[in-house]
């Protein structure tokens, strides 16, 4: 099951460029938040300090306070920990070329010392249904190559090597910004029905697709969050003037 | 979709932002800028050119390879084919075989990939994963400049800085600790395989290493991140997304440092002992092919001698042939199955 996530006052640094100034947001539980805001306003920086990827870049560091359900993310938890708990999509497929697609899925797995053959063959089973890609590449799990796959089909193995480690949270970085709309169309379908189990925060930079997957949408603009509201009050009736220039197409 | 049930979003397209200029017709229809055929003659000439640096390359191959079968001649009349593995070295009696050339050349190198690899891969890692931003330039830097040395000045610091310290401390302590296996007992001399060996990986360790540094930076952040994402140590990310992504690069860099080590002379002919022997201790002294070529060539008296000794360096050359192509086998059984091009 999917937890919440309970950001106060953070900030993130690159060297000396502060990227995030003193976001406090609350992402419930069980349901899909979408991060939208123009290129360069911290979307990507923001969920990179969810689960502590932002302070791997040379230089970076983050302030403030991020809970995650009963977990400190910041405070007495290693890095390595958190990163175990909370499934990462980026922006450009990347699955591991040298592998099978039976071993890109159980990755994450083998990495925690998880070497039961049978078990494996179940969860990365279930992952790859989970990410429905299984009926495209169940005859071939372990004769191609993760690399082999088309652009859609990468991503979705990327999502089913987060989904093998039962995270508690999902966060996906502009998903579906390399690929076709039918790629895009089953990925949002995906969301739609993972979100039922996991916690998800989706960055996007298309609105549409915010307003179809999203129950809670946040409005970034140059490191600050402007609005965080339900998506529907969001794109109907927003409270702030930016938000509105935004999704109205005035800049950005 | 689930964008009607949140009632009217105020989304509209981008607006267009000025019309696109209109091109004028009238030019392209009078004097056609490009004309066609025009290009034909200078790439004509370029094909020309790079086909005939084609053919000269292959042309060499084949001249050498012509000059090494018939200078061997006589040599080839007298031992046959078996001249490769006959450990006879007598030029007295005029009896001939290449195989303690062969087997020293071969155990040299392959003593000195052992040592070098690992000692290369490390360097790489550290340099590209680890390295202080400030050091990493001069390490690298210091790193290949040890290629640019030339190996009669190895050589010669093997002889007078390396030998005696393998003599007085690295092969008592090896030959107490180590001795049962065999491959470290008798007189340590200094002098010999081991040396050879050890001389041999310090000049291929750069090669090994640069190549390495390479292909590790050249494996996408996107790799690494995926690794880190899922939990990783930094170990099992270096390991998981960046060694195992870039292990057919690395072997094409260990093939290329093999290569050298296949082919070095100088260095090696001042510790290698020069005795066509073969010895089961890296103790003893041997011999190499292209060493024994080097040293014998300008006392070979007899047509038969010299002629033996154009067939060790045939030999030689076959030695690399067959140990290229068994590593693109090896290049070839990793990178199987694998895109051409992983940049995913
Ligand atoms: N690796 C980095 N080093 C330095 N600055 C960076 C780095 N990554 C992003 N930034 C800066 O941080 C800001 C936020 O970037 P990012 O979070 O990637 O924006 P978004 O994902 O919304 O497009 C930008 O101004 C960007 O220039
Ligand atoms: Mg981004």
């Amino acid at each position: 099951m999917g937890v919440g996530i309970k950001v106060e006052h953070l900030n993130a640094w690159f060297g000396k460029t502060q990227a995030l100034h003193d976001i406090s947001i609350d992402v419930p539980a069980n349901h899909a938040t979408a991060v939208i805001g123009p290129s360069g306003c911290g979307k990507s920086t923001f969920v990179r300090c969810l689960n502590r990827m932002h302070e791997t870049v040379p230089d970076a560091r983050a302030t403030g306070k991020v809970r995650m359900g009963e977990l400190d993310v910041y405070n007495g938890t290693a890095a390595v920990q958190i990163r175990r708990r909370i499934g990462m999509v980026f922006q450009k497929a990347n699955p591991f070329p040298t592998m099978s697609i039976y071993d890109n899925v159980a990755a994450g797995l083998k990495l925690n010392g998880f070497h039961d053959r049978q078990r494996l063959d179940e969860i990365v089973e279930r992952s790859l249904k989970l990410s429905a890609l299984w009926d495209e590449v169940k005859d071939t799990l372990r004769k191609k190559s993760g690399a082999s796959l088309s652009g859609g089909q990468q991503q979705r193995l990327c999502i089913a090597r987060a989904l093998a480690v039962s995270p508690e949270v999902l966060l996906m970085d502009e998903p579906c910004s390399a690929l076709d709309p039918i790629s895009t169309g089953k990925i949002e379908e995906l969301i739609f029905q993972l979100k039922e189990n996991f916690t998800i925060v989706i960055v996007t930079h298309n609105m549409q697709q915010a307003s179809r997957v999203a129950e809670f949408t946040g409005f970034f603009l140059l490191g600050k969050l402007i609005e965080f509201d339900k998506t529907e009050k969001i794109f109907t009736t927003p409270s702030d003037k930016r938000t509105e220039d935004y999704i109205t197409g005035r800049f950005g | 979709m689930a964008n009607q049930a949140l009632g009217a979003p105020r989304l509209t397209g981008p607006q267009p932002v000025a019309k696109p200029e209109v091109v004028s017709s009238s030019r392209a229809e009078t004097a056609p800028l490009i004309k066609a055929g025009d290009s034909r003659i200078p790439d004509g000439i370029f094909h020309g050119a790079v086909l005939s640096c084609g053919v000269c390359v292959l042309g060499l191959v084949g001249v050498i390879v012509y000059q090494l079968v018939t200078k061997s001649a006589l040599s080839w009349h007298a031992f046959g084919w078996k001249f490769f593995f006959r450990s006879e070295w007598d030029p007295v009696n005029e009896q001939f075989g290449a195989w303690p050339f062969v087997y020293g050349t071969l155990v040299s190198s392959l003593l000195a990939l052992v040592l070098a690899v690992p000692l290369a891969v490390g360097v790489a890692v550290f340099i590209t994963e680890m390295c202080p931003r400030w050091l990493k330039g001069s390490l690298a830097f210091t790193t290949e400049l040890l290629a640019a040395i030339p190996s009669v000045i190895y050589g010669l610091w093997a002889i007078f800085v390396m030998v005696p310290l393998l003599r007085e401390y690295v092969e008592p302590f090896l030959a107490r600790y180590l001795g049962w296996t065999g491959l470290f007992e008798g007189t340590p001399y200094g002098i010999g395989m081991l040396a050879a060996g050890i001389i041999l990986a310090i000049m291929v360790v750069p090669i090994v290493s640069s190549i390495t540094r390479e292909v590790m930076t050249a494996v996408p952040q996107q790799q690494r991140e995926a690794v880190l994402a899922l939990g990783a140590t930094r170990w099992e990310m270096i390991r998981t997304g960046v060694l195992r992504n870039a292990r057919a690069g690395i072997l094409g860099g260990v093939i290329l440092g093999l290569g050298r080590a296949l082919g070095e002379t100088m260095a090696v002919t001042m510790v290698i002992g020069n005795r066509p022997e073969i010895a089961r201790s890296l103790f003893a002294p041997g011999y190499t092919m292209a060493s024994v070529i080097a040293n014998e060539f300008s006392e070979a008296t007899s047509d038969t001698y010299l002629s033996a000794l154009v067939e060790v360096g045939l030999a030689l050359f076959l030695v690399t042939i067959i140990v290229n192509i068994l590593a693109q086998l090896l290049v070839w059984s990793v990178t199987r199955g694998m895109p051409r091009r992983s940049n995913a």
